[in-house]
């Protein structure tokens, strides 16, 4: 489960002066559900995720992951954290298993451990066909594969994706639905950002839509439609988003 | 500190990198094919110059001397002197290089001995050129022995003893071990080359493990992996640490082997070459140049360090290396002041870092061990490293330098 509490990031720019990336951000994701967070782009979504995998500290608030402090046990919490971004790549030079091997040795896993959990998870995710070859010369759905390996490799109890379908493709982008789908099922804490409405409402238990660093609007699918009075999430998004603007 | 991790990091590292032609040719191939060139072309050109020059029979003007024939034949008579008469352009003609050098002779040179009057014999050369200073130094033997067959025979005529004008000789012989004069000339250039292939081993892999890393996106995917921040930077510097000294121990053999070859091809060019280029092919203490390796290796640590520091900064692998490449400048300078004659080690210039690593080489190289100054430079060298790294750490732990927008 995740939980945050008045989350904020400040950034100090040389140019643009203070940055409120984040700004007063609370909500919580307890396991086996699904949490949403949309936003567009420069919303502040990656600098959120960022705060919960400990590659950022908070300027102001707390938040657990796996009922490990972001702040204090930032080694505790990645080993509990699954993390996959658009913007965590894998090592060209190295094939798919020695990827899997090297996030798995570095999780504390034993080397009879990291064998087995290669054989796991190349089983499911249909990769036995590339396991050895170099990751350089991979098409983007053996990349995106051997990616969702390495961030599942010591089986975390909390998974964190950002934007993970940008770029690809309308399968390999349902395959990753259909696999954060299957995390869930399984008693995963999923924590999921996209700025594709469609995703949200195909996916999320709990959506909570994020604009220039606040959480503005929070709740199921249905909850949101009665408080914008619309179903369609674009709508609903418009609709949050501009009050916000108008508060402003 | 986990140690496991650390050794994770730099195995991966290490594989990474060996899988990477662009570092093995930096690294390794590099200072292997370079060093036996810089010793073949320096050799060969020298061996050949001098060679040359001493084979050839240098052309003389001959000014003057015209109602001297005695010293005239005596001249011509000499084979290692070729005599042409002077034309009116002859100064032109020496430093066009048609002539090697020109010899004035009074025209009654003759006459002037023959009254025992004082007469001057002068000799025009090209300064600093060898040829020219070889053609001088012919001419000025065979003065000074036509001259001291005059003093025998007027000694003789007056019944006195050669020992009446010469009552002592004067000799110089050199007793500085044949290490102690290599270590003047090409000794001084031994560490300069080491530490210049110690750093330049490290800059590639240095950038490679941070901005690359960077570029390439794979930073933020290590960084959210339970490897504590230290783990990773202590495990990445190893790796560059090994590049960098990989790439001195490649060149220290690749030294060895062409020294060793070059050696018995210079005794096939003839025992007179050989002769000539004992002064410039020096013999070096063994021990000093492992002395010497052990030497470099806190600069080894301090150059991996810091050129992290600098890549970690950088967004892009091309802004690493315009931050990177000045650098080399700072790291051959005090190297090169090394070199620099009179310039000699003391307590002060041993806690400079590289000067008194270039000075005390050529200390070692020649064979003399000044114990508390090499463990000045050694532990002032460890603590910079350590200094250099302890900030590398820092660096890796700022998040507006990991991720800078
Ligand atoms: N390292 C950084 N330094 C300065 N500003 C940053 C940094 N990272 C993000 N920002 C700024 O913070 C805001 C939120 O960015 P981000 O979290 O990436 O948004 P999103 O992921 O929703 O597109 C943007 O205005 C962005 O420019
Ligand atoms: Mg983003």
């Amino acid at each position: 489960m995740i939980a945050v509490r008045g989350l904020t990031k400040i950034f100090r720019d040389k140019k643009r002066g203070e940055i409120r990336a984040v700004d007063d951000v609370s909500f919580t994701c307890p396991a086996g559900r699904i949490y949403g967070l949309l936003g567009a782009n420069g919303a502040g979504k990656t600098t959120t995720l960022r705060l919960l995998a400990t590659l950022l500290q908070p300027t102001a608030g707390e938040a657990s992951v796996a009922d490990c402090d972001v702040r204090t046990q930032p080694e505790q919490v990645r080993s509990r954290i699954g993390f996959l971004a658009t913007s965590t790549a894998l090592y060209g030079r190295l094939t798919a298993r020695e990827t899997i091997a090297y996030f798995g040795r570095l999780n504390g896993l034993s080397d009879e451990r990291i064998a087995a959990r290669t054989r796991e998870l190349a089983d499911e995710l249909d990769m036995h066909e590339f396991l050895d070859r170099r990751v350089e010369k991979f098409s983007t759905g053996m990349k995106q594969k051997t990616s969702i390996a390495r961030t599942l490799v010591h089986d975390p109890a909390v998974l964190v994706f950002d934007e993970p379908t940008l770029g690809l493709d309308v399968m390999a982008a349902r395959a990753i639905v259909r696999f954060v789908r299957d995390c869930r099922d399984r008693g995963k804490t999923v924590l999921y950002s996209t700025h594709v409405m469609s995703e949200v409402e195909k996916l999320c238990d709990t959506i909570g839509i994020i604009h220039c660093g606040r959480l503005v609007a929070e709740g199921t699918q249905a909850e949101l439609a009665a408080r914008f009075g619309d179903t369609d999430m674009e709508e609903i998004f418009v609709r949050a988003v501009g009050a916000t603007e108008a508060n402003a | 500190m986990n140690w496991r991790n650390i050794f994770t990091v730099y195995l991966k590292e290490l594989r990474d990198t060996v899988r990477d032609r662009r570092t093995l040719l930096s690294t390794l191939v590099l200072p292997t094919v370079l060093m036996p060139c810089l010793v073949f072309s320096a050799g060969t050109v020298a061996s050949r110059i001098i060679h040359k020059a001493s084979a050839e029979i240098p052309t003389v003007a001959l000014i003057g001397a015209k109602a001297s024939p005695a010293v005239r034949t005596a001249l011509e008579a000499n084979p290692r002197l070729r005599l042409v008469a002077a034309t009116d352009d002859w100064r032109t003609r020496i430093a066009d290089k048609k002539l090697r050098a020109a010899v004035e002779i009074p025209d009654d040179f003759d006459a002037a001995l023959e009254r025992g009057t004082p007469a001057l014999v002068k000799f025009y050369n090209y300064e600093s050129e060898l040829r020219s200073g070889l053609a001088v130094s012919e001419l000025r033997r065979f003065f000074t022995d036509y001259r001291d067959k005059l003093v025998a025979a007027r000694l003789r005529e007056r019944g006195l003893s050669p020992a009446f004008v010469r009552p002592f000789e004067l000799r110089s012989q050199n007793v500085a071990p044949p290490e102690k004069v290599g270590g003047n000339s090409i000794g001084g250039l031994i560490p300069y080359l080491f530490i210049i292939f110690c750093f330049v081993g490290a800059i590639y892999p240095a950038i490679d493990l941070t901005a690359g890393e960077k570029e390439r996106g794979t930073l933020e995917t290590i960084l959210c992996s339970p490897v504590g921040r230290t783990d990773l930077v202590l495990g990445k510097f190893l790796m560059v640490l090994t590049a960098s000294l990989a790439t001195v121990l490649c060149s220290l053999a690749s030294m060895g082997i062409s020294l060793l070859l070059g050696g018995s091809l210079l005794l096939k060019n003839g025992a007179a070459v050989a002769g000539a280029m004992a002064g410039a092919m020096p013999t070096l203490d063994p021990l000093g140049v492992l002395a010497v390796v052990a030497m470099v290796l806190p600069f080894a640590m301090l150059f991996s360090a810091l050129l992290m520091t600098i890549a970690l900064f950088a967004k892009s692998i091309k802004e690493a290396q315009t931050y990177v490449t000045p650098l080399v400048v700072l790291v051959i300078l005090p190297a090169m002041m090394a070199l620099l004659p009179g310039v000699e080690l003391n307590t002060k210039l041993a806690l400079v870092p590289i000067l008194n690593l270039s000075l005390v080489s050529k200390e070692l190289v020649s064979g003399v061990w000044h114990w508390p100054h090499l463990a000045l430079i050694f532990g002032s060298s460890c603590l910079y490293a350590a200094a250099a790294l302890a900030l590398c750490v820092r660096m890796f732990n700022r998040e507006d330098v990991l991720f800078r927008a």
